[in-house]
């Protein structure tokens, strides 16, 4: 019963499929890769394409995945996929815009302490306020 | 003591507080149990990379990747995952306080700390405390997404291969059931070497375009999966402090009502007494 292949999909959020496959395609990063039972192994990177699944009937099942790994052994192929869209560029954004957050909050340390202090002129603008108007009174 | 009619509206105040605490317990719950599925489906992305990752390590002897190099320690970092919202108990304050265990031995001497806080629990406390906060993620729902930590980090990564910082933990609670949550401490690069695994054959593979592409792919990710899944976990971990925080204020407040409620009788058993010893007395003076 060598003439099929397990196939697990999986993501860091959730299990996509898994199941028994006859034949499978997958985007593979140097090109389109048709992988048969017995494979020899291989790792390789995915591009954002479909997988196509074909199972013993003949059905072709479609996976949409926007990138990952490819991981083949001669009976279980893995594919690690990723769950957005993944880029040097879009990367390096979401990195710096996690930094910038940081730093915001590190700011924001500041403005609170500017709060404070307002807090602080305020009371002491009020206890004047007080004190003067307990004066007016006893002169009156 | 307080007149029957304060008492009263004391009663209702507390009663209104229990409804409140009521709903939360319940609601904490069923969201409980979707943290705990969600912490179940990201398990296996993580142990099918450990597994590559493991077949790689000895195809390879020859190849260290940079995350699986030991370094002299000057400079470590933290990632610490704690929750967005209180009332869940000392869930986070137990969480800092392992963190202060931890590094106080880096403190006494005197190697740097730069931290990552994922959570606005964290990132209040620890901006108040140090000042190396180099990235932050917060408000991520109680359905996270990988995406959204992606950038956080890819900045502690960065700063590990620029030599920033010589090693990186993950700081997080760890489910143990609905009762415990366990503060924990893992070191994530370099990479502990897991001796426990056992393999039976190994082989190589064919890689595509190169061996050192797919294996810095690999462990990003492998690392970003080991965030998500403390960051998923610390989720599960909220909400069951949270149930067991808010089942223990219902029951408080119970407790309150019981109390006032004696009090509020006894109130009116003596207003009704003075009442009675009144109209008697002004009966005998007439």
């Amino acid at each position: 019963m060598a003439s099929t292949i397990h196939i697990d999909i999986v993501s860091a959020e959730e299990e996509i499929y898994s199941g028994e496959a006859t034949m499978v395609f997958a985007p593979a990063k140097m090109g389109e890769v048709g992988i048969a039972p017995q494979h020899t192994p291989l790792m390789t990177r995915l591009k954002p394409g479909s997988i196509r699944i074909q199972v013993d009937g003949g059905e072709e099942q479609s996976i949409y995945v926007s990138g990952g790994m490819l991981e083949i052994q001669p009976h279980v192929i893995t594919v690690l996929a990723d769950t957005a869209t993944r880029a040097k560029d879009i990367d390096e954004a979401a990195a710096i815009s996690a930094k910038e957050r940081a730093e915001q909050t590190l700011q924001d340390k500041a403005s609170e302490i500017d709060i404070a202090k307002a807090q602080a002129e305020l009371a002491e603008a009020l206890a004047q306020l007080s004190a003067l108007e307990n004066l007016r009174k006893s002169l009156k | 003591m307080a007149s029957g009619k304060e008492i009263r509206t004391q009663i209702t105040s507390v009663k209104n507080t229990q409804k409140i605490t009521g709903a939360m317990e319940m609601v904490a719950a069923s969201k409980m149990r979707k943290a705990q599925d969600r912490m179940r489906a990201a398990r296996p992305y993580a142990e099918k990379i450990r597994n590559v990752i493991a077949h790689m390590a000895h195809a390879h002897p020859e190849y260290q990747h940079p995350f699986m190099i030991e370094r002299e320690v000057a400079k470590v970092g933290y990632i610490i995952i704690s929750t967005d919202r209180g009332l869940c108990g000392g869930l986070n304050s137990n969480l800092f306080r392992a963190v202060f265990a931890h590094m106080k031995p880096f403190n006494e001497s005197g190697v740097d700390i730069e931290l990552c806080t994922i959570g606005q629990k964290a990132r209040m406390f620890f901006r108040r405390i140090k000042g190396g906060l180099k990235a932050e993620a917060s408000h991520l729902g109680d359905a996270p997404r990988l995406e959204e930590l992606i950038g956080t980090v890819k900045v502690m990564l960065d700063a590990y291969e620029n030599g920033e910082i010589d090693r990186l933990f993950l700081v997080s609670n760890i489910f143990v059931n609905t009762m415990t949550q366990r503060a924990n401490v893992e070191q994530l690069i370099p990479l502990v070497a897991d001796e426990a695994e056992n393999i039976s054959h190994y082989w190589d593979y064919l890689y595509e375009p190169d061996s050192k592409e797919v294996v810095d792919a690999l462990l990003m990710r492998y690392i970003e999966s080991l965030v998500y899944q403390g960051v998923v976990e610390n989720i599960a971990c909220e909400q069951a402090a949270r149930m067991v925080a808010m089942k223990a204020a219902s029951d408080n407040a119970g407790g309150m009502i019981d109390d006032l409620q004696l009090a509020y009788n006894k109130a009116r058993q003596a207003a009704i007494t003075q009442e009675l010893s009144e109209i008697v007395s002004g009966a005998a003076a007439v």
